[in-house]
């Protein structure tokens, strides 16, 4: 059989590959091992303790920044799939429009705009309808947050759907069901999995979010992310190391769950 | 009764548009087994999806009892389809699969669960109504499809080369119980194949199709013995064409004409059809004769004349490859006696005999 070029064979390939994963890992580590520091510091081990994350726990603004950060992450998710379903059923129906691609990467302006750049842009409009009509409640993050999320709710619907074989809403049809009553039985419980995957894609975008929050929170309306930023700033303790690794707890729990559901077919 | 009116369908390409359909007509009778038959790309599927409704034809109508189907969406049409794929519904259950059309229609709870079992006994699938689709055979998933299709009772049921994903026991099995289904539940099949064989064996009537139009209607006895044309006679079973020259028409009606062939013997053959026997005028024509329907005789008594090529043995017949003196090469086909024993050895001087009647003259 005919070699074919195979990366792992190259000198030097598995010294490279162990760096790379040192340098992703090590620190995530280090901070989750800090996390159950006795001591104060997060360079100096003094032994284990749950210390950190019952201060943590204990903390007025903690407290009120995590049901800050779950209420936007969760409308952000509903909003953004309940946009992103219609759109990715809109594209990827067969019958190509007019435009189609420009409308695609529309929809995914959020992936290609630098983030800060974004984040600015809202911050000037938002400000003006601040102004004009003395809102300063949640409303802006929630809508800032919806629209960032919406590509990536879109993204699995949409791989989904084209996964899908069109013959079999033709057949519902052939069964005499109406387009209407063929989505509901046939289409949506076959998209559900891409559904679930993007809503928990969205979700875990939206928690970790910090350049667009930052710019777009109003006073008090630190999220856990834009929290432990202002925290870095002041004592750093290893509090800040607990919160962090909840919240990668939360993400490693939706990814994982995303994998799953996306990798279900049929 | 349905009725297919001068349907085309064109489909636009982006340099040069596609006629898929260039004029279909045909009418297939209450409770037949109608076959459509072609090679690939002939435009089969795309004629069972106009009567679907799948595709909405550029010209040409299709009536159902008289009554205009193109009106109507896929949902309101009494025509159901097996997919070539089949596509079950992979979120049901076998049970759930066949009772998909039922409920679409409203039709009792009562109702749905005896019918769904009454299907799933027609199809001998009974012991598998709760697996998923996923979780049974090939065969059995085109089972399934079958008792879905026929669970609403339509008046029309499409079957789109349901065979051709089984092997050939189970297609064998298959073929047999679509007859007797049809048979049990008196609904109108139109059958798509590209297997002539299956198309032979279970259809009342074939229309063979080539480069979307019909070229013969007829039944398979018709359709194998007095094919129409060159394309068809060469499309269904083997062939032998050879060149003749019409030299007169018989008055009797019996739809024979007298040909002389290549070594100045004449003899009779079929016209296309009766009909176009008075019509037809004398001079140059090409004749289709079946391999095994010339006899093999002592070169004297022959009506051609040639040299033996090959003798090829296939168990229950032998083929004789006999090189005309004309230049042409003629197939021969003889069924194998047992006792019998072949005294001829290639290159010995052969001729063939035809009986009257035997060998068709085709329309070009
Ligand atoms: N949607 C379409 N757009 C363009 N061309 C099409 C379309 N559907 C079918 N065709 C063309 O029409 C022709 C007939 O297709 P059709 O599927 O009816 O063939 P078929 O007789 O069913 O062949 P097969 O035996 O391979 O299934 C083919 O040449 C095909 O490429
Ligand atoms: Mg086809």
């Amino acid at each position: 059989m005919a070699r074919t070029f195979d990366i792992r064979r190259q000198t030097g390939f598995p010294a490279i590959a162990m760096a790379c994963f040192i340098l992703l890992y090590l620190p995530i580590i280090l901070l989750v091992a800090y996390s159950f520091n006795a001591g104060s510091s997060v360079a100096v081990w003094e032994g284990f303790s749950w210390r950190w994350y019952a201060s943590a726990w204990e903390n007025d603004q903690v407290r009120a920044a995590t049901v800050r950060s779950l209420i936007l992450a969760l409308s952000a998710t509903v909003l953004a799939t309940a946009c992103a379903v219609p759109a990715a059923l809109a594209m990827a129906r067969p019958g190509r429009f007019k435009g189609q691609g420009l409308i695609f990467g529309l929809i995914n302006q959020p992936l290609m705009v630098p983030e800060i750049v974004t984040a600015v842009a809202l911050l000037i409009v938002f400000a003006a309808v601040k102004v004009a009509t003395g809102y300063t409640g949640m409303g802006y993050l929630i809508l800032a947050h919806s629209a960032f999320c919406i590509p990536f709710a879109y993204m699995p619907i949409k791989a989904r759907l084209a996964g899908m074989d069109r013959a079999l809403e033709q057949a519902g049809q052939d069964l005499y069901g109406t387009p209407f009553r063929v989505f509901l039985r046939i289409t949506l419980p076959q998209l559900w999995p891409g559904i679930l995957a993007g809503a928990m894609l969205a979700f875990v975008i939206s928690l970790d979010d910090v350049v667009i929050t930052e710019f777009v929170k109003s006073a008090g309306q630190d999220t856990l992310p834009t929290y432990m930023l202002g925290q870095l700033r002041r004592v750093v303790t290893p509090e800040v190391n607990a919160i962090a690794t909840v919240l990668l707890g939360i993400s490693v729990v939706m990814v994982v769950a995303f994998f799953f559901l996306s990798k279900s077919r049929k | 009764m349905i009725e297919v009116i001068g349907v085309t369908k064109v489909f636009p390409g982006p340099d040069m548009d596609f006629t898929a359909l260039g004029g279909v007509s045909l009418t297939v009778q209450d409770n037949e087994f109608f076959t459509l038959l072609g090679p690939s790309g002939c435009g089969k599927t795309t004629l069972l999806r106009v009567i679907a409704g799948f595709e909405y034809p550029t010209s040409g109508s299709v009536l159902l009892d008289g009554k205009d189907l193109l009106a109507q969406p896929p949902y309101r049409r009494p025509v159901n389809t097996v997919f070539q794929s089949y596509a079950l519904f992979p979120h049901m259950s076998v049970a759930e699969n066949i009772a998909f059309g039922l409920e679409m229609l409203n039709k009792p709870k009562a109702e749905i669960r005896k019918t769904v079992a009454d299907m799933l006994d027609l199809v001998r699938m009974t012991p598998m109504a709760d697996r998923k689709t996923s979780e049974i055979s090939g065969g059995q998933q085109q089972r399934v499809a079958l008792a879905r299709a026929l669970a609403p009772r339509p008046k029309v049921l499409l079957l789109d080369e349901p065979l051709s994903a089984l092997d050939y026991k189970l297609r064998k099995d298959m073929q047999l119980e679509l007859k007797r289904l049809q048979a049990e539940t008196g609904i109108t099949f139109i059958f798509v194949t590209h297997d002539q064989e299956e198309a032979l064996t279970m259809s009342d009537r074939i229309a063979v199709m080539n480069a979307g139009t019909v070229r013969q209607i007829g039944s398979p006895r018709e359709i194998y013995d007095q094919p129409s044309e060159r394309f068809v006679a060469d499309f269904i079973g083997e062939t032998n064409f050879i060149t003749a020259d019409l030299v007169g028409v018989e008055g009797d009606g019996s739809g024979l004409v007298r040909v002389r062939l290549a070594g100045g013997v004449e003899t009779h053959v079929q016209a296309p059809s009766s009909d176009l026997a008075s019509a037809m005028s004398n001079g140059p024509v090409t004749l289709a004769i079946r391999p095994e329907h010339a006899i093999l005789v002592d070169e004297p008594q022959g009506l051609l004349k040639g040299a033996l090529e090959n003798v090829v043995y296939f168990g229950t017949d032998t083929h004789f490859h006999v090189a005309l003196d004309d230049g042409g090469l003629f197939v021969l086909r003889q069924q194998n006696q047992p006792g019998q024993r072949s005294d001829m050895s290639v290159g010995d001087r052969v001729g063939l005999s035809l009986g009257r009647g035997v060998g068709q003259i085709l329309r070009d």
